[in-house]
């Protein structure tokens, strides 16, 4: 804790380290307590889910994770950065280096194209517009769009929608995916193409962290964190996704 | 941070401002319109100042012409006896004038008499002017055939003349006037030369009219002594020179200072010569200055006007783009989301603004080159256009794009990310 800046990660490996997070609200006169207090520690390669009933913290938590909003108390490690502490520009940058996002609505631009919608984050970053094109041809080709390069979201299905915003929260190769209610627009079949989808980034290494409020979708993460009135309720360690985490990385 | 991505950025813009073509047309209408009223203004007040210029510059920048006139309490005064009024002009002040003045060229004394002219039947009643050899010099004409007069003429009184050459067409319709005698008021002269306006000009064209002589033989055959006959009652009157031109020598700035200093010491100098106001100064260079200060401040004016429109097309960009900044607030949070500062978010929309207003601007920028040519055969006005006027009008319309643009891109980038996304 000497230099809150820079590190305080017991393991490397430790990606997110919440410090008795809070987050609260100041309504008037009454204060909400969105997030009361959560300590919580992610590693690399993991996959989380959160899950809770609306109104518990939830979506604060992970606009939070995700560097969107700050906490108004305790502390939050992104990779060994202090994030409270960061002015409205390093937080961006943060951003756009460490996170990729993946939104209930998908949250394409519709006015751009898949590729365009891909090359976004990169845009952000400077990076040389001939690569991140490449890169963008690259991920859309691994999540099966190579042949809708051009098509504008409204073109698309959910279902690929939902593919294209996976690919670009791909694009900067973030430390942690964070997937808000990703199936929650999408049928059931689609939702376990999907679902899938992510187990494939998870099995690759990815670190994954996706709310939701439906236990079969948790069922797929191999720890869940339930969260009740901004408090963390339990942490369950699941059985049956940690037999495939644990299959997966004898291999 | 923006470097090298400016022009994907202006790209974007663009991009995003075609997809509601109507709206960014009609958006941009409105700066078309300013720019070309502020450009169509400023020539019209441009042709007015060249017209008023044009007219004084005939008149000889480098002169300076003194003029007798009749004082005020002569014109009033009932003319009671047979003495005559004097006043006006004197011969020996244009010897005082050309001793004391520096910077001084020549100096053309002009006696101005009224007599007719015959040649056989052929009579006409013009200006004959005494004058001497530097009249030429200073009175924007120029010689056509034959020579003009000589310093010569003048010291022995010859009777010789010049004619314009109207006046040589009017009593010579058919023969070459050169060698030929004519009579004024009487007296026989040798036509020697013929004259002309050195070009199509106004006063070139008054010039045409008129018999030069020289002035010592006006003075000897005509006298000073004039007298009129008007509605019944008779006007005798004295003046020796009607007026006396004065050229100034000097290029471009050191012409104007010598001009300036020059009417200044002429001034001084004939206040103490008279008792009486009686003689006029007339500067064409003052004039001059004072004309395209007063053009100034009409342009001026009329632009002015004419910007108005273009603030108040830029309060219409205003407008639309912080309707484009509400309308794309969840791109702005999915941009937010995805790394992009609020300097990107400010870059983003102010491009866009600018690159309207700039569109704008452009049209502008043609209607008001071609407006110019319309007025002018409309209304006949004169309108000028200057390709200085077109970069004024266009980079404020530029800056019009970034001054109403700047307030719907701070508010863009003040938008939190979390609201941004939820917003539907």
């Amino acid at each position: 804790m000497a230099d809150p800046k820079s590190g305080n990660t017991p393991s490397s490996d430790v990606l997110v380290r919440l410090d008795h997070v809070e987050r609260h609200y100041v309504m008037g006169h009454t204060v909400v307590r969105a997030l009361d207090g959560v300590d919580l520690e992610i590693k690399r390669g993991e996959y989380w889910a959160i899950v809770g009933r609306s109104g518990s913290g939830k979506s604060t938590l992970l606009n939070l994770l995700g560097c969107l909003d700050r906490p108004t108390g305790g502390h939050y490690y992104l990779g060994g950065t202090s994030v409270g502490e960061l002015n409205d520009d390093e937080i961006s940058e943060i951003r756009g280096q460490r996170i990729g996002f993946i939104f209930q609505s998908f949250n394409l631009i519709p006015q751009l194209t898949v590729l365009e919608n891909l090359e976004v984050p990169l845009f952000y970053q400077d990076i040389d517009p001939a690569y991140a094109r490449q890169r963008a041809v690259d991920l859309a080709t691994k999540v099966g769009l190579d042949e809708r390069l051009d098509h504008r979201p409204l073109e698309l299905s959910g279902g690929q929608q939902q593919r294209v915003a996976i690919a670009r929260a791909l694009m900067n190769d973030p430390l942690i995916l964070l997937a808000d209610e990703a199936t929650g627009n999408l049928d059931s079949r689609t939702e376990q193409e999907i679902l899938a989808l992510l187990d494939e980034l998870h099995s690759e290494g990815k670190t994954i962290i996706m709310v939701t409020h439906g236990q079969t979708v948790a069922d797929r993460a191999r720890r869940v964190l339930y969260l009740r009135d901004g408090k963390v309720e339990q942490i369950v360690k699941n059985r049956e996704s940690a037999i495939h985490e644990d299959a997966v990385l004898e291999q | 941070m923006i470097r090298g991505s400016t022009l994907r950025t202006v790209r974007l813009g663009v991009k995003n401002l075609m997809l509601h073509p109507l709206r960014s047309f009609l958006t941009t209408l409105g700066i078309t319109i300013g720019v070309a009223a502020v450009i169509c203004m400023l020539a019209v007040g441009e042709g007015a100042s060249y017209e008023a210029q044009q007219k004084i510059k005939a008149l000889g920048s480098n002169n300076i012409l003194l003029r007798s006139v009749k004082p005020a309490e002569l014109e009033t005064q009932q003319q009671s006896s047979m003495a005559p009024q004097r006043y006006g002009l004197e011969y020996e002040e244009v010897e005082i004038l050309r001793e004391t003045m520096p910077a001084v060229r020549v100096v053309v004394p002009v006696r101005e008499l009224n007599k007719s002219a015959a040649y056989g039947e052929f009579q006409v009643n013009v200006p004959v002017y005494g004058t001497t050899e530097q009249w030429m010099s200073v009175s924007g004409v120029k010689l056509y055939e034959g020579r003009f007069l000589v310093e010569a003429d003048s010291r022995y009184s010859l009777n010789v003349c010049v004619l314009g050459t109207h006046t040589a067409g009017e009593l010579f319709p058919f023969e070459n006037p050169i060698g030929s005698d004519i009579l004024i008021a009487k007296k026989s002269f040798r036509v020697v030369g013929i004259y002309g306006p050195r070009d199509d000009s106004e006063s070139g064209a008054l010039a045409a009219d008129g018999i030069v002589i020289p002035i010592e033989s006006a003075r000897e055959y005509f006298g000073e002594l004039e007298i009129r006959t008007s509605a019944g009652s008779r006007e005798f009157k004295m003046v020796q020179l009607q007026e006396i031109k004065v050229q100034i020598e000097g290029e471009g700035n050191q012409l104007e200072d010598n001009v300036v200093a020059t009417a200044a010491s002429i001034r001084q100098l004939l206040t103490l010569l008279h008792d009486q106001p009686d003689y006029v100064i007339d500067v064409p260079l003052e004039k001059l200055q004072a004309a395209k200060e007063q053009a100034q401040i009409w342009q001026i004016f009329l632009g002015v006007i004419a910007s108005m429109a273009l603030v108040v097309a830029g309060i219409g960009i205003m407008n639309v783009m912080l309707a484009t900044v509400t309308e794309r607030t969840r791109e702005i949070g999915i941009r937010r989301a995805l790394g992009a500062k609020r300097g990107h978010i400010i870059s983003q929309f102010l491009v866009e603004t600018v690159v309207l207003s700039c569109a704008g601007g452009l049209l502008g920028v043609a209607l008001g080159i071609a407006a110019p040519m319309i007025v002018e055969a409309a209304s006949g006005m004169k309108a000028i256009f200057v390709p200085s006027f077109a970069v004024l009008a266009f980079t404020i319309s530029a800056g019009v794009g970034v001054l109403f643009g700047i307030y719907p891109a701070w508010r863009a980038a003040q938008m939190d990310p979390v609201e941004a996304l939820r917003h539907e």
